[in-house]
């Protein structure tokens, strides 16, 4: 089975002021988009239109895997997304955050296979502490831990790198290789460097 | 070039959500909001110490009141039981939805959840706050204010009925008002013209049973409240998707 995005003359804005319009691609299994343009281009805007979180003013956006067509906001369970105003619940531990959200997408996880993401993105032997105690970096790094947590084909990183430290950087790294073995990965940046991490380059604003 | 998927751990689209998974995931939501206030317990303190500030109040306004137990005094008791039962309630009923969109953990949830799951949460951790909160107020206000219960079974069963209409009632306004500004004053402009009908038969109903009507004389109020919460939540849970997503 194999995942495909398309996007088809997509048009989003904020009341009058248009942020792009008639935005036209195509991504299967394996390849990597990186998304780039000042602030203010659309980038993050087009993160959350594939992510379902926002309708685009016109156009269609559509996954298709295992031969059926899925709007974004169906897709939920395809799509990882990774972004600075992703939140989650200051009040709980890290731990109990996990636990939640494997809760309500109704993974069937043991406590080790939330220790073992934890451990992944760099938070071992922290899962226990509130979010509320937990830096920026840490922070980010939980939200990478969310948006693996069921194993998404399709991975949506605005800002993947922002207030983490090198070995942080170096944890995206490994986990933008891996996904790219199977799935997509979109990632939007104003980075120079994480241009690398494209097999196709669009600029938003030009 | 086609690349093979690992194989995913949970249920990709809502065609594969079964009913069983929705309502494990509204458990997960309810657990979660629950934990959540327990620990920061914004809405509970405001909820009682709205009670116990109106039980005091109209305690100390009415000590030296000396009327006689009539038909109006007993409606006036019920009136203020419910006037206090109902602001208290709406100072925390709103919390629910309104912390998501303040703490901007909505898109989080939204990614998540299935939208009829979090409906389902919200709504049972509202009923719980008002049966906390309905047994708080009546306790408060059998001591404080020497409300008499007649009929005790028929008081409790006026009290359930009510909380449920308010949180079937309030929950999907909780939801729509969790976007805009003006939060307060939106959900009190929006739960009026909702809340009224259902409040004054609660409150007749709760006058009768005050006084020594059974069940049975209360049976139609009871009739009432009922439909209305069973309504409003039908209609609830069909429109919270169109509420949720937009």
């Amino acid at each position: 089975m194999s995942i495909t995005l398309r996007v088809e003359g997509v048009a989003a804005g904020y009341g009058a002021r248009s942020v792009f319009r008639d935005l036209s691609l195509e991504l299967r299994g394996g390849e990597t988009l990186v998304v780039s343009g000042q602030n203010g281009s659309g980038k993050s805007t087009f993160l959350r239109l594939l992510a379902g979180l926002q309708r685009p003013d016109s156009g269609r956006i559509a996954y298709e895997s295992g031969g059926i067509s899925y709007d974004p906001r169906e897709a939920t369970g395809l799509i990882g997304w990774v972004a600075p105003d992703l939140m989650l619940y200051r009040e709980l531990t890290a731990r109990e955050n996990l636990r939640f959200f494997a809760d309500v997408r109704r993974l069937r996880m043991a406590d080790a296979a939330i220790d073992a993401l934890l451990e992944r993105v760099g938070l071992g032997g922290r899962g226990d502490d509130r979010l509320s105690a937990y830096s920026s970096g840490m922070a980010q790094r939980l939200r990478y831990a969310y948006a693996l947590l069921h194993r998404p084909p399709v991975l949506l990183l605005d800002e993947p790198t922002v207030t983490l430290d090198e070995r942080g950087a170096a944890v995206v790294d490994a986990l933008i290789s891996e996904q790219r073995r199977y799935g997509i990965v979109v990632v939007a940046t104003n980075d120079p460097r994480e241009l690398r991490y494209g097999d196709i380059v669009l600029r938003l604003g030009e | 070039m086609e690349h093979e998927l690992p194989r995913s751990q949970g249920a990709t689209t809502p065609h594969e959500t079964s009913i069983r998974d929705i309502l494990a995931a509204a458990w997960a939501v309810f657990v979660k909001d629950l934990r959540t206030e327990l620990r920061t317990r914004y809405a509970i303190n405001a909820m009682v110490l709205f009670a116990a500030c109106t039980a005091v109040m109209v305690s100390v306004g009415t000590t030296f009141i000396g009327l006689r137990r009539t038909e109006e005094f007993l409606l006036i008791q019920s009136s203020l039981l419910w006037i206090a039962f109902l602001f208290a309630a709406i100072t925390g009923l709103s919390r629910g939805f309104v912390q998501e969109e303040e703490a901007r953990t909505m898109a989080a949830l939204r990614l998540a959840a299935p939208p009829i799951a979090v409906y389902l949460g919200k709504f049972l951790l509202n009923l719980v706050l008002l049966a906390l909160l309905g047994a708080i107020s009546s306790v408060l206000f059998i001591v404080l204010v020497r409300v008499q219960v007649g009929s005790p079974l028929a008081f409790m069963l006026m009290l359930a009925s009510g909380s449920l209409c308010l949180a079937s009632a309030t929950t999907i306004l909780a939801a729509i008002i969790s976007k805009a500004g003006f939060k307060s004053a939106l959900f009190a402009v929006l739960a009026f013209p909702l809340l009224v009908p259902p409040l004054i038969v609660a409150i007749q109903g709760t006058a009768v049973t005050l006084d020594n009507g059974g069940l049975g004389v209360a049976l139609g109020a009871l009739q009432f409240l009922g439909a209305y919460s069973v309504a409003t939540f039908v209609a609830s849970l069909m429109l919270f998707r169109f509420v949720w997503e937009e």
